[in-house]
């Protein structure tokens, strides 16, 4: 077909009639034009093939309803709407602006995930209840002040109240559980770490 | 030497940021062949038809 002796009118009405291939030779005639006045405005290849997509599905959508009005030139309109269709993913993404990370700052330096991947999730889970099983080695006095301390997240002086002693003793309980503890963790040639 | 560092632009390349991809294109040839605008009384009713 030899597009340059047909006129965007008469394509236009071609595919009003029913000619699909007018469509094609009008995406053909003018796609170059539509597209790079789309790049010039947005500056990215996958925005500009969505809005070169929308504006013609607009195009054939008008078209096959009826309400394309001829007064206007074929290439002005399809522009406009293509204009309008830029101007609209700019006030969308003021909204929401898209972050884009090809710069010398990476978010994701900031933004880390500090849950545990499964595998540190099982190694921790294990050494919890190592410890589990190592505290129940204390004396009862100092096992009881150091799981209320770190398993009931109680203070000394509630401690003190709870084990009727005074908080010193209840500290002392403390400082000495933990030193026993290192003591049986040394003797055993165990590594509680994650 | 300085053919080697210097690559002429194809015109594959040229035109990779005038226009778009064929599967775009080939998209909205589909999209126009599948829609259908039905008129009934002072309604307009699209339909796709795949």
């Amino acid at each position: 077909m030899n597009n340059t002796k047909v006129t965007d009118a008469s394509l236009v009405r071609d595919y009003l009639d029913g000619n699909e291939n007018a469509l094609a030779a009008l995406i053909d005639r003018h796609q170059h034009r539509i597209y790079s006045f789309i790049f010039s405005k947005v500056y990215d290849k996958d925005i500009s093939e969505d809005i070169f997509q929308d504006t013609f599905i607009k195009v054939i959508r008008t078209l096959k309803r009826g309400k394309y009005n001829e007064e206007g030139k074929f290439l002005p309109w399809v522009m406009r709407i293509a204009h309008n269709l830029v101007i609209d993913h700019f006030r969308r993404n003021k909204r929401m602006p898209k972050f884009d990370n090809s710069g010398d700052f990476n978010i994701f330096s900031v933004l880390s995930d500090d849950d545990l991947t499964a595998e540190k999730q099982m190694i921790k889970d294990q050494i919890e209840s190592d410890v589990q099983e190592l505290i129940k080695e204390l004396p009862e006095d100092q096992l009881e002040v150091l799981t209320m301390r770190i398993y009931k997240d109680m203070s000394f002086k509630e401690i003190a109240e709870r084990t009727d002693v005074s908080i010193n003793t209840a500290l002392g309980r403390m400082r000495y559980a933990l030193i026993n503890l290192r003591k049986i963790i040394e003797k055993r040639n165990l590594i509680l770490t994650n | 030497m300085g053919k080697l560092y210097f690559k002429n632009s194809s015109k594959e390349e040229k035109s990779f940021h005038s226009q778009p991809k064929k599967e775009t294109i080939e998209f909205l040839l589909n999209y126009s062949k599948a829609l259908k605008v039905i008129d009934y009384k002072n309604a307009q009713f699209e339909t796709l038809l795949n």
